[in-house]
């Protein structure tokens, strides 16, 4: 037990002990807390400044197999008791399950620096100043620059405790930062925009300069962009779109997905579902990973999980009522979006892995295609239980190994397992990308898709 | 319940925590305290599960200084907390002090009415509707193999007291009943979703509510006889109800004051256009009687409004909040929204649609000869910067001849908004809202969308079939 987080770990035994004395057979009970400073500024000014803490407490109680949730943001004694209580009463209305209860085998991974060294040395001038700073590296790269409409700095010291009824009791402190900017290049119809981003633990790792510059690049990328024909092609994703897909394929394997019948990828452990190509790992433990933590949403210790090796299907990402239902052992994947939530499982770091080409190396391999740069509607458009998907996209062609002009209006079509058996090279540099969880990808070099334009 | 809903925190304090906010300088302060209440109960696989039920309470305080908005948040209303929270919130502005105006008046505003309070009926109840969801979808039959319901109610009690003088509650109340099929034949697997949801109470499902489940069963079975998309520029006949979003995306976040502001929106400067054909008539309106984007006032005070937005396809108005009112020196129009006391104010859609005309929708169809035929999306996307949107259809068909023949799956419609608005050629008499949950800056707010039946002479469909 950490003393900076002494009190959450009390609050958190408070409530299980509350639960139990409301006549519970288990119950656990997360309590978190954090101060967030977000900073956004528009033409070299600030547009709005935060400061705030927050707090809140989850607490999951389970009886005769019945499982209960409450939450709430009252930390104080009657506060929690309330809390235990009301979980207990809802437990009521549920049906029994078995399989339903907390880990057998709780643990925490020894995890350094999760708080970032140096994070209270930054003031909120020093904030502002990074955050103008992006902005300007952003409008300054190029003329055809017009506008950055949304620049923001953004950190988060959070601290959160996990209690159990049978004596597991543990917490960890971190700190996390981003910061983004949203830049046009162009007017009019040429009007194209673009988004850079940087994340961290701490502001220190962040590079202004490079996340306006970013931006500004992606925009210019685009600038001038018009529908292409539609056609059938390779395609280049950028890291940015492979991590957004590598987001939706850990969806699929979570093993409460593939339980109820809802993933496309059940009953296919074993079996080759990828190119050798493509290698998938969930990494609870990265160093660089902003999902890393001792222990996930129900006090199961992180760990390392390869998903996809060979393009074989070695595993589920389980938690563990998935776990008990399959009888198998968690993989430390029962994540918390928030305390608003119990655990379920999602996945924690998801990593794509390298290859050995060069950013050239695709483009001359695909030779005439398309270089993928954005993707929207793809949480909406792909079909989980089928896999299909058709999303709106934006890019640039490529014609004889070289980026071509830039193409918008169009959709890109496939579905996950002719994508996944597709892969025909992966970039040997990958990038962390916040989208749809903690990612990080190369490009990827898909063999065809279909493009749909004009 | 307007008396407990205005008394969060009693009226002199909320008038000292604005003044306090002041006191270091800013044009404008503003006070939002909030305390939710929420319950949820899920089926799946046959089990009634995941019972959640949760209490939040806190305040938020605001000051405005020239362009800059300072902000701070914190939970529960214990008075030293709400002091310190004033104190840290002024010590960050910068700028000259502006004289608060001492509070008027508390407004009343027209609440919406609910008839049943969902958290006075029992538990054992809504898992009933849960269970008669499960059933209703199983019986349409045995391609049907999962079926997951959901229940959510919600009641968010929320006052505000500003510095120039407001000070205004409201009591809302929102429940939603949500169902999600999966249907299998062989090798295919399609889902199917349906809701019924409005900011009203429990009487809201006493009529047949596990329709929800059967229309959700009918979507996913329907989908296993479709065929690959067709892609190119067609015509397409977009549904009513569901197909409001196409607006909502493609027009109504770019008539959002902020994006105008920040010359992001391609509507910037064009009040006063005619954007679309004579027969677009559209609106943002927060006023409708039970819908689930319909509050009493915003999340800043100002009642809500139904506001027309385009006339006869003329450009009319953009959508404000207080702080872009001020800066274009007009009235907010009400849409100042906030996803909870922990988020800044800005301008959102309330419910949204494109007012009914009197052609019956058969008629629109049968002026297609090949085309496509969109009824449900799965969700869309809209870039305000260029107008561009895509949108996956969760349900979908031919037209061919005039007549809707084969399901589709994989289509996507893909265009932009101010090109689109121009290629309205017909509008059906056939009104109809549904509800949903709209993303911006990390912040979701319940908005509702709607249209009559629509039909677009040209769009690009996005499919698989080249």
């Amino acid at each position: 037990m950490s003393s900076a987080t002494g009190d959450l770990e009390a609050a958190a035994r408070l409530a299980v002990d509350a639960a139990l004395a409301a006549g519970v057979d288990e119950a656990d009970a997360w309590c978190q807390d954090s101060v967030e400073r977000t900073v956004r500024v528009y033409e070299g000014a600030v547009e709005s400044l935060t400061e705030a803490g927050a707090k809140g407490a989850g607490v999951r109680v389970f009886r005769d197999g019945r499982t209960g949730y409450a939450y709430g943001s009252d930390l104080s004694e009657q506060g929690l008791q309330a809390l235990a209580r009301a979980a207990a009463a809802t437990a009521a209305v549920t049906e029994p399950d078995e399989h339903a209860g907390i880990p057998r085998h709780p643990g925490a991974a020894p995890i350094p620096g999760l708080r970032a060294g140096g994070f209270d040395d930054w003031t909120m001038e020093r904030r502002v100043e990074l955050a103008l700073a992006v902005e300007r590296a952003a409008r300054e790269r190029d003329t055809l620059v017009t506008n950055v409409e949304d620049t923001v700095y953004s950190d988060a010291e959070a601290r959160a405790a996990l209690a159990n009824s049978n004596g597991f009791c543990d917490s960890y402190e971190e700190t996390q930062c981003y910061a983004f900017a949203y830049a046009f290049a162009g007017d009019g119809p040429d009007r194209m925009t673009g988004m850079g981003f940087g994340v961290g633990r701490g502001p220190d790792e962040l590079d202004p300069e490079q996340v306006g510059h970013e931006a500004a690049d992606r925009a210019l990328a685009m600038h001038g962009a018009r529908q292409p024909e539609s056609r059938r092609c390779p395609v280049v994703l950028d890291p940015f779109v492979a991590a957004s897909f590598a987001s939706i394929i850990g969806r699929t394997l979570s093993a409460d997905a593939v339980q109820r019948g809802r993933s496309l990828f059940a009953d296919r452990e074993g079996d080759q579902i990828a190119s050798p190509a493509f290698r998938l790992v969930d990494d609870g433990l990265h160093p660089e990973g902003l999902a890393t933590a001792p222990f996930d949403g129900e006090g199961v210790a992180r760990q390392t999980t390869p998903l996809i090796e060979d393009g074989v299907l070695r595993t589920y990402l389980f938690d563990t009522y998935t776990a008990n239902r399959a009888a198998r052992e968690s993989t430390g994947n029962g994540e918390r979006g928030s305390y608003r939530t119990p655990p379920s499982v999602s996945a924690s770091n998801l990593l794509v892995a390298p290859g050995d080409a060069s950013a050239d190396d695709l483009l001359k391999a695909a030779g005439d295609g398309l270089y993928v740069m954005g993707v929207a509607g793809l949480h909406s458009g792909v079909n989980p239980v089928s896999g299909s998907f058709s999303v709106g996209a934006t890019g640039r062609l490529i014609r004889g190994g070289e980026l071509a002009e830039p193409a918008r209006e169009m959709t890109i079509a496939s579905d996950l397992v002719a994508m996944l058996q597709g892969v025909a090279r992966a970039a040997g540099e990958a990038r962390w990308v916040p989208f749809g969880g903690s990612v990080q990808a190369p490009a990827l070099l898909v063999r065809e898709m279909t493009v749909a334009g004009s | 319940m307007p008396a407990e809903s205005a008394q969060l925190l009693p009226e002199d304090a909320a008038g000292r925590l604005v003044e306090r906010a002041l006191r270091r300088g800013g044009d404008f302060a503003d006070l939002y305290v909030e305390r939710r209440d929420t319950f949820n109960l899920s089926l799946d696989d046959r089990r009634v599960e995941r019972a959640q039920t949760g209490s939040e309470t806190g305040a938020a305080i605001r000051v405005v200084a020239g362009d800059a908005t300072y902000f701070g948040h914190v939970d529960g209303l214990a008075e030293a907390d709400l002091d310190r929270l004033a104190d840290e919130v002024a010590s960050a502005v910068r700028g000259r002090r502006a004289e608060p105006r001492p509070l008027g008046a508390a407004q009343t505003p027209q609440l919406q009415s609910v008839r049943v309070d969902p958290q006075a009926v029992a538990p054992e109840r809504k898992a009933d509707l849960l269970r008669e969801c499960d059933e209703r979808a199983r019986s349409v039959g045995s391609e049907v193999s999962q079926v997951a319901a959901s229940y959510v109610e919600g009641r968010r009690r929320v006052q505000v007291a500003n510095s120039d003088g407001l000070l205004a509650g409201d009591d809302r109340t929102r429940v939603r009943l949500g169902a999600q099929v999966v249907a299998r034949r062989d090798d295919r697997v399609e889902a199917g979703s349906e809701s019924l949801a409005g900011h009203a109470g429990f009487e809201l499902f006493e009529g047949d509510p596990a329709a929800v489940a059967e229309e959700a069963a009918r979507r996913a079975v329907t989908m296993l006889a479709a065929r690959p998309a067709p892609a190119g520029r067609m015509p397409v006949v977009v549904g009513n109800g569901f197909g409001g979003v196409l607006f909502h995306e493609a027009t109504g976040h770019g008539l959002e004051s902020d994006a105008v502001q920040k010359h992001a929106s391609v509507y910037e400067g064009r009040l006063g256009d005619k954007l679309a054909s004579s027969i677009v008539t559209a609106y943002d309106d927060g006023t409708m009687l039970g819908e689930w984007g319909t509050d009493a006032i915003d999340d800043e005070g100002t009642p809500c409004q139904s506001t027309r937005v385009l006339d006869e396809g003329e450009l009319c108005i953009y959508l404000y909040d207080l702080l872009r009112a001020r800066k274009d020196g007009r009235p907010s129009t009400g849409n100042g929204r906030r996803q909870s006391f922990r988020h800044l104010p800005i301008p959102r859609m309330t419910n949204t649609y494109i007012a009914p005309l009197d052609t019956d929708p058969q008629d629109i169809i049968a002026g297609v000869q090949r085309g496509l035929y969109a009824v449900s999306f799965g969700g869309g996307q809209v870039e305000p910067a260029t107008g561009d949107f895509v949108f996956g259809l969760s349900e979908g068909y031919l037209i061919e001849n005039g007549e809707v023949t084969a399901p589709v799956r994989g289509a996507t419609l893909i265009g932009n908004g101010l090109d689109v608005l121009t290629k309205i050629d017909a509008i059906g008499n056939d009104l109809a809202m549904k509800s949903g949950f709209c993303g911006k800056d990390g912040q979701q707010v319940p908005v509702g969308t709607g249209q009559p039946t629509v039909r677009i002479s040209e769009l690009t469909v996005g499919g698989t079939d080249v």
